[in-house]
């Protein structure tokens, strides 16, 4: 690896490509941990979300209509308003409100931090377009389906847990991919309340070494690898999960 | 479980759009109506609270919040800002992103595969970046003037943010439109051929116009999307609503000012998108192929 750090900081002397983010072990260690920080972020976003998205669409069927216009209410809105304000909300508005706990130097702090409020706000902005798609998955089962499973004396969570969802979540996964996609970006929000996540980590290495367009390019570069692994990823799973019989 | 369609109301007449777009019967109400509610009892809530800790100076939250609303809506006198400005920023954005998507959905479908890849990988690029960094790259990497001709035309920071928000617009655009070119029956094209229409006829008289109408409800809810993200711009420092609410909790310094503010912030977006969402709604059920 020495090696490697030498050149690059030959290509910052001789050419003026400044890649002191690579080579510069400190800078090299912030930036590491900004992008780990960003994976943990996705992938609780990303598992919080399908929860959601999942409970909520099981919420939707129920025979209580005030649930449904609950379920219903909690979607409009967030899908209808912009993701970053729902963020400033949780953090700056809910955020002090919760109760404090002392930590273990003795001082009070709240009881969820930046990095906590960005999952929750992010799960529930991406977990309201989920719960959309599950419903879209879940009309898409065809009825005779269902009515079978309910003739086999199946209770309504078991056919939704045995029957309904496996197959919805074939249908929509396509969508859902889109939409996790979507939240993957999205987490790159976190830096307006300071978690120390990738882009965050990135604007203080640009400010300390003004490398801008480096930095830039590097940092567009990593989240076009994570999301094309995730995309990767996800187009496996779609592959070995597919039912037989349905389209091409 | 009920096959209700999402956001169908249970008995759906099909209604003739009238002039002014939706009407009434497409627009269900009941979600604006909790909304609303929810924000009303967020205020009454935050008032209580307010009466209990107050000293006897402090104003109540409803007086207050009105003082604001002037500043959050239109910006300080003499300048233009605040969610007018979101709005207009939207505009201009979704103006310059549709405007560029169309060209690159058009170079997605060239004739000269040069044309086609290099269209390709630009809307991938711009499809698969955070917008927030994006919006970052333009900020810091565009010039804040540029010399023209002898001309120095400066590039206000409202400006660049407008562009860099157009930049994943045009990109998703551009997917629009190459999805709905291809999805005009093949035999429109050899039709065509045989009346010797030559490809540009083709495109721009017979598939074009018909894709109008299909790409119509998904570029409405781009917008709706890119109208979300415009309180982004207050990241990079422009006087957008956003910014004016910050500013204003800034001045009062009260905590019990903390949630009616971004309440009502929240409240003017859902106020503005709900409908646009709505009616994206009812145009796709209206253009919708049966079958």
């Amino acid at each position: 690896m020495e090696f490697l750090w030498d050149a690059l900081r030959q290509l910052h002397d001789t050419a003026g490509i400044n890649l002191v983010h690579f080579y510069d072990s400190f800078e090299r260690g912030r930036l590491l941990r900004g992008m780990w920080t960003t994976l943990q972020l996705a992938a609780l976003c990303v598992v919080l979300s399908v929860v959601i998205g999942i409970l909520g669409a099981w919420l939707q069927g129920s025979r209580l209509g005030v649930l449904k216009w609950v379920v219903q209410a909690y979607i409009q809105f967030f899908r209808n308003t912009p993701p970053l304000v729902q963020m400033y909300f949780f953090y700056f508005a809910l955020g002090p409100q919760m109760p404090r706990i002392i930590n273990e130097y003795g001082i009070a702090q709240p009881m969820l931090g930046s990095f906590e409020w960005a999952v929750i706000s992010l799960a529930f902005f991406a977990g309201a377009f989920n719960i959309e798609i599950f419903r879209s998955g879940i009309e898409a089962v065809q009825r005779s389906t269902v009515e079978a499973a309910d003739s086999l004396g199946m209770s309504r969570y078991q056919i939704y847990r045995h029957v309904v969802l496996p197959l919805a979540v074939r249908v929509c996964l396509p969508s859902l991919n889109n939409n996790l996609v979507n939240l993957i970006k999205t987490t790159t929000q976190a830096y307006a309340i300071a978690v120390p996540e990738t882009l965050f980590v990135a604007s203080q290495i640009w400010s300390d070494r003004i490398n801008v367009f480096e930095m830039m390019v590097t940092l567009l570069t990593f989240y076009l690898i994570i999301v094309g692994i995730f995309v990767w990823a996800m187009t496996r799973v779609e592959r070995a999960i597919a039912v037989p019989g349905f389209g091409r | 479980m009920s096959p209700q369609r999402p956001q169908a109301t249970p008995s759906m007449p099909a209604p003739a759009m009238g002039e002014s777009g939706y009407s009434a019967a497409t627009f269900t109400p009941r979600a604006l109506v909790i909304v609303f509610g929810a924000f009303l009892l967020l205020v009454a809530g935050s008032e209580a609270y307010a009466q209990m800790r107050t000293t006897g100076t402090d104003k109540s939250i409803v007086e207050t919040l009105i003082r604001w609303t002037p500043l959050i809506l239109f910006g300080p006198a003499g300048e233009f800002g605040g969610f007018a400005l979101n709005i207009a920023v939207s505009f201009l954005a979704m103006a310059i992103g549709t405007v560029a998507g169309v060209v690159l959905g058009l170079g997605q479908i060239s004739l000269s595969p040069a044309v086609r890849r290099l269209s390709w990988a630009v809307t991938q690029f711009f499809r698969n970046s955070p917008w927030l960094v994006l919006l970052f790259f333009v900020m810091l990497l565009t010039p804040f003037q540029i010399k023209l001709l002898g001309f120095t035309i400066p590039l206000p920071a409202w400006l660049k943010a407008t562009f860099g928000l157009s930049l994943p617009v045009m990109a998703n655009i551009a997917e629009i439109v190459r999805g709905s070119i291809n999805s005009i029956p093949t035999s429109q094209w050899e039709s065509a051929e045989s009346l010797a229409f030559t490809r540009t006829q083709t495109l721009w008289r017979i598939i074009l116009p018909q894709c109008v109408k299909r790409m119509t409800p998904p570029w409405m809810n781009w917008y709706a999307i890119l109208t979300m993200a415009t309180p982004l711009i207050s990241i990079v420092g422009v006087n957008d609503a956003m910014t004016l609410a910050q500013d204003a909790l800034a001045a009062e310094q009260r905590t019990d000012l903390l949630m009616p503010m971004y309440g009502l912030l929240l409240l003017f977006f859902f106020l503005y998108c709900y409908p646009i969402a709505r009616w994206t709604l009812y145009l796709e059920r209206k253009y919708a192929v049966k079958g």
